[in-house]
């Protein structure tokens, strides 16, 4: 830390600071705009504070009902996060062993995060369409979501296994230990940190996720199709406010995320 | 026993694959379908006709739309690539203290987790008739009417998208950087190579793999992007994938897919030159 910096670290100090006020400059701008009294208006300055408009999101006569649409995106979320783990743990376990077939599987999971997100809406509702299935949140909406959280969890636990040092579970067969209780005792304590990590990042991409969902979600909304509809008929700070409610949602889920994660590899670690 | 091993992964991969196999390639199947089928003003029916792809391939609105939608491919392409590849490197070569390294990584990802529309809503007071930039620029005096351009524009639409997509190209290049043996710029310097010599012939190289990974994701979310072009891009902006969206709306399905079938065509040959270009399997 002692030896002297170079003119160009510096420029790339400066590089860097000007990406971080590009990234959060508009997020601090619509939380100081929510925080106004009900002479708040959409724009600077702010001309008193309050949290009038925070208030203002849970009033379903004012700006639209957001308690249903949050709680369907939060059920959506925990599914769609407990089914992704629950496929992409075994898939990514096979591949630590050569099977023929293996690169095609690989190549479908990637091109499922590759193809434009209009398309798996768009077939997603004609395929609900031509097999006369009503759509549903629950349903085809699962099915969207899936097609985007999936490989992102695949591809996080083929890395976590490429890593994995195989002579526990060799040690744990030879003193006799079944597949299953190798699986239980050994394997899961073992990749827990990284599931809470994938836990956090698949419930954040569903919670988040409109263009998969937009064709496909039925009558009721998830959060974002409905905050969505708010962009074109609410012209009050409440649209900051509500803004600002998920961000705080989205950062306290992440924090949650990384000390759980820290707490449980610290707990390993100390065995 | 030994047949039921060999059988194992098969059964391991299985439950992954018939959710893809439901939820993606059927639909996608069932989009190449329908874009054979007739639309006779309200429904589609089965039926083997070209005119879909006759009616995309003639109009020139499609050439027009396609054209819009690579400008910002491009524009979105080459400002996520300027701005990611100086803040990687920043991360990765100047930051020693690897706890500091990861603090500083995490507050660049962090609001690539919240939501999209939150993140498109927050540049309406920035950008704004009477935004903030508005405001600075008015209030230093370098215009004397706002700029109505920032907001409602091609420019918004770029800014949004960058916005958005930026972190998918700064992961895969910081990964790729990370991943260099620092050995190597040590023997680059020992052997007399300037800083610029040694970013060039040697940092760059091995980062190709992690900027053609980046390169992919930016250029095939942007591609199907319709969402920020509604919410950002003035009455005129016109993407693809907005124009999909727009059949879709009016119920034109066999259109619609015909459209989406170009789509992935043209997509799919965009991540085959990149691919081309760069050998990406070294980074999985």
């Amino acid at each position: 830390m002692l030896k002297k910096r170079s003119l160009s670290f510096y420029l790339l100090l400066i590089f860097f600071c000007l990406f971080v006020l590009f990234l959060y400059g508009p997020i601090i701008a619509i939380v100081l705009l929510s925080l106004q009294g009900p002479d708040g208006q959409l724009m600077f300055p702010v001309r008193s504070f309050g949290v009038y408009w925070l208030g203002q999101v849970f009033q379903e006569q004012r700006v639209g009902n957001f308690v249903e649409p949050f709680k369907r995106s939060l059920t959506l979320g925990l599914l769609v996060t407990a089914i992704a783990i629950a496929v992409s743990v075994p898939a990514a376990m096979a591949f630590r062993s050569r099977f023929r077939g293996a690169s095609v599987i690989l190549y479908l999971t990637i091109a499922s995060l590759i193809v434009p997100s209009v398309l798996v809406s768009l077939g997603i509702g004609i395929l609900f369409q031509v097999m006369g299935w009503p759509t549903n949140w629950f349903s085809s909406g699962l099915g969207a979501h899936l097609t985007w959280t999936v490989p992102f969890a695949f591809l996080i636990m083929l890395g976590v296994f490429n890593r994995f040092d195989p002579s526990y579970e060799e040690a744990a067969r030879d003193l006799g230990a079944s597949g299953v209780k190798t699986f239980q005792e050994i394997v899961l304590p073992l990749i827990a940190p990284s599931l809470i990590g994938i836990t956090i990042l698949g419930f954040t991409l569903s919670y988040d996720e409109f263009t998969r969902t937009s064709l496909v979600s039925g009558q009721d909304n998830t959060l974002p199709l409905e905050v969505f509809g708010m962009t074109t008929n609410v012209t009050s700070p409440a649209l900051y406010a509500l803004g600002t409610l998920t961000t705080i949602f989205s950062f306290a889920m992440i924090a949650i995320a990384y000390s759980g994660y820290r707490i449980y590899s610290q707990r390993q670690r100390g065995g | 026993m030994s047949k039921l091993k060999a059988l194992r992964p098969y059964f391991l991969v299985a439950p992954q694959t018939i959710v893809l196999l439901i939820f993606l390639v059927l639909p996608i199947v069932l989009i190449g379908v329908v874009s054979f089928w007739e639309f006779n003003g309200y429904s589609m029916t089965p039926a083997f006709t070209l005119d879909n792809y006759r009616g995309v391939l003639t109009s020139s609105v499609t050439l027009d739309t396609y054209l819009n939608t690579f400008k910002y491919v491009v524009l979105v392409w080459a400002v996520c690539l300027a701005m990611a590849f100086p803040v990687a490197y920043f991360l990765s070569f100047c930051i020693d203290n690897p706890r500091l390294q990861v603090i500083l990584f995490l507050i660049c990802t962090i609001p690539f987790w919240t939501s999209n529309i939150i993140r498109m809503i927050a540049w309406i007071p920035v950008l704004g008739r009477e935004g903030l930039v508005n405001q600075a620029l008015t209030g230093l005096g370098l215009v004397e009417t706002p700029v109505a351009w920032l907001l409602y524009s091609d420019f918004a639409v770029v800014v949004g998208l960058v916005y958005l997509y930026a972190f998918f190209m700064i992961a895969p290049i910081f990964n790729s950087l990370m991943r260099i043996d620092r050995r190597l710029i040590t023997a680059a310097q020992d052997m007399g190579a300037s800083g610029f010599q040694i970013l060039k012939e040697v940092i760059l190289p091995l980062a190709a793999p992690g900027i053609s990974i980046g390169s992919i994701f930016v250029v095939t979310l942007v591609m199907g992007e319709f969402i920020t072009v509604r919410l950002m891009g003035g009455g005129q902006s016109a993407s693809v994938g907005k124009l999909i969206n727009t059949q879709i709306g009016s119920l034109q399905y066999p259109l619609a897919a015909a459209n989406a079938v170009v789509l992935l065509a043209v997509t799919l040959l965009l991540v085959v030159l990149i691919l081309r270009t760069v050998d990406v399997r070294k980074e999985m």
